[in-house]
């Protein structure tokens, strides 16, 4: 439990700070006028690396940045830290970090069943904010030996360890442990410490387990993450990986016994804050949230479909330093796909790989920004197909199945699925920078494909995680930051799903605006319109799709709906779902500079040089 | 100590204004090179003692692999009864198809034996999963000095800290490990491609430099006839996936096997390389240099290195030296499309952001390229070139 060192009333000023793998960035948020917002940001570049070793170096960087800029001092004259709480001169009410230096959190997950006990723990620790380096089960096709030596080169900081029902399986799941402390992994952060262990297994088990691993390892024994084949409880193991992070793993990292200690909250990993920032969209808009933070190395997806908080991490897909790691993944063709000129596939390959190798540079001709815009889309569009891999329902579990699901070929393992989406939601640097707001939603909605309805958000500056560790412990001030200052309304998107042939009618969408003019429009297929609606303003629409179209009440059903504005207004997209570009090379080129125009996407005549 | 702290404060908020420093060419030098076992063994060097090359610096040696016997399932007996079976005991040495386990029963009619798969001792037995571990021999490992020099600090148990006073050219790029060998210039200008013809059979064990780029059938025949390293300005994409037999995903690199270590200094496509550079390189021709292509360009940039030492020049300057930023006059490469490779020098650093073709409100800066052009280009699209 947190101690605040002044009640929530009472606080005027508070600084929250992500200590990210490049950079340090420090949010300065104050209460003037009984509203919390964000007042500036400050950055500096993180100091985790020889030859500082000393994160708080970096932190003090950044905040006095943010001192600079607004003439509040916050840190203490004898270089003491950070000053809390604010004594009316000097310092801030509440001071909060985020830290992925140093490569994060980085796990190793095992279990006894590929598909059930250890993709539970694997979900526990994705949901935790780790990164997960490898997922150990007694059936993952790998020999002994090979897992043996594949646990031996890993050196993880924190490994979880789940396997059997309450009063199920022992035996094997012993066999797992056993294999683990003969392979003898060493936490990757010296040598001079135990490695962290949390065993989220079969509960009577814990004896033995403790017994065998008890004296080698940091041992956590946790409430089973699968104490019934039909529950999966998360909860217990990713309390206790925070717990162990900042007792274990953080105390490690250089500099950070001293952060520690500036901090009341308890430190969070970076993508753990993120994940918490999704979580209250839903919990506000109490709605389905798909949320995506695009880095340059690492893309994290999250999703909340009735309560069920999920994320994802692709470790190798990013727009700076895994940039070809997407081109190897995607393969090029996908990428060159969304290019409407003429470019050899070569040319994009070797300015890809030159972008990994000089990470921080940014495009300065419209060429290049679009060849980085297609490569957005598929990193995103890979991203969302990985997380649907871990947002499955529960397997080994009997389903009851109805006359028509036996017509289908499978039962569907993820449970994402975009017409039950209602918010879908950006972050990281390409989104964030692109030069129009249009560009980040149709980036997202190419990638994405929404379907029927859905709002669309992202972040103004980077801050999400901050707010999600505020969020723990300062929810209404988070919120209020979050929808005043954080949250970006670019609009709504209404695309019915279902596919026609171009130029047949899709859907009619009669918007009832703010100032009470009623706007018609018909929607071809093919085609896609953009209509301005200011971002806090509301529309009443009722959508009629045509018969083999749905925009979520079933084919060809009308949906009256309240659709939120915003800065890019609402997206008419009439392109059918799933999203299907024409083989045709020359066609294709043509509908992609179509619907460009048409949403004012890119200046349209440094476009038309180009083609 | 806290004297120390402050200084070092001091030099970080200065790096936080600074911008991103190019790569190292240097002319002299001193190269100090940290050289660690994996885990604590024995220091075979003393402060003081020169070393070349090849000398072994450090030994140790880390445990073998384990094995898992499944003994109790082998034999056909319980778990539990495990211990009653075994011949041999915990700690045990024991070779490999010795007997480890046995079980007999009807007067000796029905005879199991278990073996041990390895050379090894039995490290545990399991009378819960009926498992029986055996941890293979020790694997030693070596650390050589990998540069010649002085040894200038023993770390007791790990290694020791060599250094050389030496030139030393970072590339941005690379592939293969740590190898040495004499440089020669396999091309007349930095603007030469480096093809198959220019290699000869003479060319085994060198540090070959060529200018431009290198092809697919240079490296190949490069390999074939056991060149050590090639450094050129450019490779094509094309080229390095069909070289190394995959695409390269992160640059996480220095582990590839492929016959040769590869260091490119400017960039992928036909690159010429920096006069510099060339220069450089060019006046230690004949001399040995030591080369690393491994990259890691996340946490901890590392580059590829080539080190060619030498007593000949004198002038210090320290490795740790940060960058003073960029002022008019600053010699500054052009890192992105569309001046990217062009060299020029610093006019002015407009403070203003600026409306840029993308749209985007940037920082930049106006460089005068070496044909007297003035370009305006974002600034982190710019590296300084070290003088």
């Amino acid at each position: 439990m947190v101690t605040l060192r002044k009640p929530k009333e009472e606080m005027r000023y508070i600084l929250a700070t992500d200590v990210g793998s490049t950079t340090t960035k420090a949010r300065f948020f104050s209460n003037e006028s009984g509203e919390w917002r964000f007042v500036i940001a400050g950055e500096a570049p993180t100091t985790v690396e020889a030859p500082y070793e000393d994160v708080t170096l970096g932190v003090r960087n950044a905040v006095r940045e943010v001192e600079e800029l607004t003439g509040h001092r916050i840190l203490a004259p004898d270089g003491s830290g950070i000053v809390v709480p604010y004594d009316g001169k000097i310092g801030v009410d509440l001071y909060c970090t985020t830290s992925s230096a140093g490569g994060g959190l980085q796990m190793m997950v095992a279990g006894l069943i590929k598909t059930m006990t250890a993709e539970s723990a694997n979900r526990a620790a994705l949901g935790a904010g780790a990164i997960v380096m490898d997922v150990i089960a007694r059936d993952d096709g790998r020999q002994p030996y090979q897992k043996i030596q594949r646990i031996r080169s890993l050196r993880p900081d924190m490994i979880l360890l789940a396997g059997g029902t309450d009063g199920g399986a022992t035996a094997h799941v012993v066999e797992i442990a056993e294999l683990i402390k003969a392979a003898g992994p060493k936490p990757r952060l010296g040598a001079g410490y135990q490695l962290p262990i949390v065993y989220a297994g079969n509960k009577a088990l814990q004896p033995q387990i403790e017994k065998l691993m008890g004296s080698e390892f940091a041992l956590t024994l946790v409430d089973n993450i699968r104490p019934v084949l039909e529950v999966e409880n998360t909860e217990p193991a990713r309390r206790a990986i925070h717990e162990l992070f900042m007792e274990h793993v953080m105390s490690h990292a250089p500099g950070y016994t001293k952060l520690m200690k500036w901090t009341d909250v308890p430190i969070m990993p970076t993508p753990a804050g993120e994940g918490m920032a999704m979580q209250l969209i839903a919990s506000v808009y109490k709605e389905n949230v798909l949320g995506v933070g695009l880095g340059g190395a690492t893309t994290n997806v999250y999703s909340v479909v009735d309560g069920r908080f999920v994320r994802s991490v692709s470790a190798n897909l990013g727009m700076s330093y895994s940039v070809t790691n997407v081109m190897k993944s995607a393969g090029l063709p996908n990428i060159v796909r969304w290019l409407p000129f003429k470019i050899d596939e070569e040319e994009v390959a070797n300015r890809l790989m030159n972008k990994m190798i000089r990470p921080t540079t940014i495009p300065q001709t419209l060429e290049d920004l679009i060849v980085e815009h297609a490569v957005a889309r598929e990193a995103l569009r890979l991203g969302l197909e990985h997380h649907k891999t871990i947002a499955t329902r529960l397997k080994g579990i009997q389903v009851q199945r109805t006359i028509s699901d036996m017509f289908e070929q499978e039962l569907e393992e993820t449970y994402i699925k975009m017409m039950i989406i209602d918010i879908i939601a950006g972050t990281g640097g390409l989104l964030s920078h692109a030069p129009r707001r249009i560009q980040s939603m149709f980036i997202l909605t190419d990638a994405f494909q929404p379907e029927g309805v859905t709002k669309m958000f992202q972040d103004s500056v980077f801050m999400m995680p901050h707010l999600g560790v505020l969020s723990t412990v300062y929810r209404e001030a988070a919120w209020n930051i979050f929808d005043k200052d954080c949250l970006v309304r670019l609009g709504t998107v209404i695309a019915p799903a279902g596919v026609g042939k171009l130029g047949d009618p899709v859907m009619t969408v009669e918007l009832e605006m703010p100032d009470g003019e009623i706007l018609k429009e018909e929607v071809k297929f093919g085609e896609i319109k953009r209509i301005n609606l200011p971002e806090r303003q509301d529309a009443n629409a009722v959508i009629t799709p045509q018969r083999g179209f749905d925009v979520g009440m079933g084919p060809g059903h009308k949906l009256e709906k309240k659709v939120m504005g915003g800065v890019a207004g609402v997206l008419l997209d009439g392109r059918g779902r799933p999203l299907q570009l024409p083989e045709d090379e020359g066609l294709r080129k043509e509908l992609l500079v179509k619907w460009w125009q048409a949403i004012e996407l890119y200046p349209m005549d440094e476009l038309k040089e180009l083609i | 100590m806290k004297a120390k702290a402050m200084e070092r404060e001091e030099r970080v908020s200065e790096e936080a204004y600074a911008y991103t420093p190019g790569l190292k060419v240097k002319r002299a030098m001193t190269i100090t090179k940290t050289r660690r076992l994996p885990i604590p063994g024995e220091v075979f060097v003393k402060e003081g003692d020169k070393v070349n090359y090849h000398d072994i610096v450090a030994r140790t040696e880390i445990p073998g692999d384990p094995e898992i016997v499944k003994v109790a399932l082998l034999l056909g007996v319980e778990p539990e009864d495990l211990p009653r079976y075994m011949i041999k005991k915990v700690g045990d040495k024991v070779a490999k198809d010795e007997v480890i386990a046995a079980y007999n029963a009807l007067f000796g009619l029905i005879k199991k034996r278990v073996p041990s798969p390895i050379d090894g001792i039995i490290e545990s037995i399991s009378d819960v999963t009926g498992q029986v571990i055996v941890r293979g021999l020790p694997v030693p490992v070596e650390v050589d000095a990998y540069i010649p020099g002085e040894v200038v600090e023993v770390l007791p148990r790990e290694g020791a800290v060599i250094e050389t006073n030496a030139a030393f050219i970072q590339g941005i790029f690379g592939i293969g490990g740590e190898t040495h060998g004499e440089i020669k210039m396999a091309v007349k200008s930095p603007e030469e491609a480096l093809t198959h013809d220019h290699i000869k059979v003479g060319d085994k064990g060198k540090v070959l430099i060529g200018g431009s780029m290198v092809t697919l059938e240079a490296l190949r025949k490069a390999v074939e006839v056991g060149v050590s390293c090639i450094v050129v300005g450019g490779i094509k994409h094309r080229d390095v996936t069909t070289f190394i037999g995959e695409e390269i995903g992160v640059a996480i690199t220095g582990h590839e096997e492929v016959g040769l270590t590869l260091i490119v200094t400017e960039g992928f496509g036909e690159m010429k390389m920096s006069r510099r550079t060339f220069d450089l390189l060019k006046s230690f021709e004949g001399y040995l240099a030591a080369v690393n292509g491994a990259t890691q360009i996340r946490a901890g940039v590392m580059r590829p290195e080539i080190i060619i030492p030498h007593n000949e020049f004198f002038e210090q300057s320290s490795m740790e030296e940060l960058s003073a930023g960029m002022v008019p006059g600053t010699p500054v490469r052009i890192i992105r499309q569309p001046y990217f490779g062009a060299i020029g020098k610093v006019v002015s650093l407009p403070v203003e952001l600026q409306k840029i073709q993308t749209e985007s409100d940037v920082r930049v800066l106006d460089v005068e390229l070496e044909d007297g052009r003035v370009v305006t280009v974002p600034r982190a699209n710019v590296e300084i070139i070290e003088e």
